[in-house]
């Protein structure tokens, strides 16, 4: 895996003796004491996750505001500085480029964090389509990241920091020094379903936080958690996640993201008028969570049937260690999208029969 | 990793343990450490035949699936029920833990010994 990019972490990875993969073009971390231990441990006390991976841009100038609130779904101009938001970065068809989180640092200045494996893509998106003016920075390269996830990552992180984390309110952030690192963005956000907190650390001093944060999280539970339980805790949320529930076909409506689109803004926003054109003609299939009967896990791409006929596919699937029950997210047609609704799923030939259930599933 | 020396394995990582007509099949110790925790076991059915390279069983952990493939052709004669409820007793004790009985006429061919799974695995 040589042509892999590493995060600062990565010698304390391989320390820990984590199994590493590729992942959008970073050796990560997948496990290191294993999927069901390490997401028990994130519910139960707190995990420390490497998310350095991800991308950043900055967004700045007298501009940034009009730039973003045409970019992006949520109502950025009603985003006050020191508070993060959740948003979709769609496209001419009403289809997602990216879910993304807003963090607002001031009146022109903001920074957009944004899935790994889209870095590139949303950067040029960005570029080019930003007829107000704004300016633009990649700073992906400038800054690593961590979530520290679970009920005593308050604990854990206001031992590393002078900033008053515990009277944060979901989704504040200030800058402070954290583990002794000047400059860090501290915010009260998160992926998992868990309270907790995400840290972007300059790169270049980076390296040594991960230990300390492991040392100080040792009274608290703390246990390093890799991408694998990453995903079951985030499934377990009914957290959507790009390249399943979400992608250039799929509106953020279908996906039930509807509280951060906000189609009557004014001026719009880039795939508004198409996200209300596919919602007035309704035919979209809609996002469910579905609960497998038995012990079978349902996949990502697996058929979804009703009575012989196919009514959706399976996006995203696995079994929930804190659920204790093979759980999925799926896109159906609507007539079978109500809580109770009785599915068939193809598993590999032979079928299993699930339920329709409510999110998040914890 | 634990490699008895008394089975015999395949290149798809399962132990063989051959009895006169019968085979008993399971998977090895870095079979189970690579796929993880083992959440379901799909066994075949007592009295099934099988020919030879099919998959009598999928192995499903959280992360993967995997096919255990019967070497000879043959009938299943018992599987392990025990699975049924806790499939996790192969991660536990993946050479106490056999998945299936199959009788056979023929000989077993194309399985390597101890020392050579050791050396493949490594």
């Amino acid at each position: 895996m040589s042509d892999l990019r590493r995060t600062p972490f990565y010698d304390h990875h391989v320390a820990a003796g984590a199994r590493l993969v590729p992942f959008a073009g970073f050796e990560m971390p997948v496990q290191y004491a294993g999927l069901k231990p390490e997401h028990l441990a994130t519910r139960a006390s707190c995990g420390l996750f490497d998310v350095s991976h991800m991308g950043e841009v900055r967004v700045r100038g007298p501009k940034a505001e009009d730039a973003l609130m045409w970019l992006l779904s949520n109502a950025i101009r009603r985003l006050q500085p020191g508070k993060a938001q959740y948003n979709a970065m769609c496209n001419h068809e009403g289809g997602v480029v990216d879910d993304v989180f807003v963090y607002r640092e001031g009146p022109e200045d903001f920074m957009v964090c944004v899935n790994a494996a889209n870095r590139a893509k949303d950067f040029q998106w960005m570029v080019d389509n930003n007829p107000h003016g704004a300016e633009l920075v990649d700073e992906g390269d400038d800054w690593a990241q961590v979530a520290i996830q679970g009920p005593t990552a308050v604990d854990v992180v206001a031992g590393l920091t002078d900033l008053p984390v515990r009277d944060f309110a979901r989704h504040d952030h200030r800058r402070g020094t954290f583990a002794g690192v000047e400059g860090c963005l501290v915010a009260r956000t998160g992926y998992t379903g868990e309270d907790g907190f995400e840290v972007f650390v300059p790169a270049t001093d980076a390296a040594p936080i991960w230990p300390a944060i492991v040392e100080a999280g040792a009274p608290h539970g703390l246990v390093p958690v890799g991408l694998g339980a990453r995903d079951t805790l985030r499934l377990e949320a009914g957290n959507c996640l790009y390249g399943h529930e979400l992608d250039a076909t799929t509106s953020p409506l279908s996906a039930g993201l509807g509280w951060i689109t906000k189609v009557k803004k004014p001026g719009g926003f880039i795939g508004c008028e198409a996200i209300v054109a596919r919602r007035d003609a309704g035919t979209d299939r809609v996002l469910v969570g579905f609960q497998v009967d038995g012990k079978r896990i349902a996949r990502d791409g697996m058929p979804i049937l009703v009575d012989d006929t196919t009514v959706g596919t399976v996006t995203s699937g696995t079994r929930g260690p804190s659920v204790d029950a093979p759980i999925g997210l799926a896109y159906v047609d609507r007539a079978h999208s109500e809580v109770g609704t009785e599915l068939t799923i193809d598993v590999r030939g032979r079928m299993a029969t699930a339920h329709v259930v409510k999110t998040p599933f914890i | 990793m634990n490699v008895p020396s008394d089975l015999q394995y395949t290149e798809h990582d399962e132990w063989i343990r051959v009895e006169g007509n019968t085979l008993t099949i399971g998977i090895s110790d870095y079979a189970q450490d690579q796929l993880g925790e083992i959440v379901h076991i799909e066994l075949p059915e007592v009295g099934d035949t099988i020919a030879s390279g099919d998959a009598a069983c999928e192995v499903e952990s959280v992360k993967a699936v995997a096919e255990v493939y019967s070497p000879v052709s043959g009938t299943v004669v018992a599987v392990n029920e025990d699975l049924d409820d806790e499939p996790e007793k192969v991660n536990e004790d993946p050479y106490g833990s056999w998945l299936v009985k199959i009788e056979t006429d023929e000989a077993l061919s194309g399985t390597m010994d101890a020392a050579a799974y050791t050396a493949k695995i490594s």
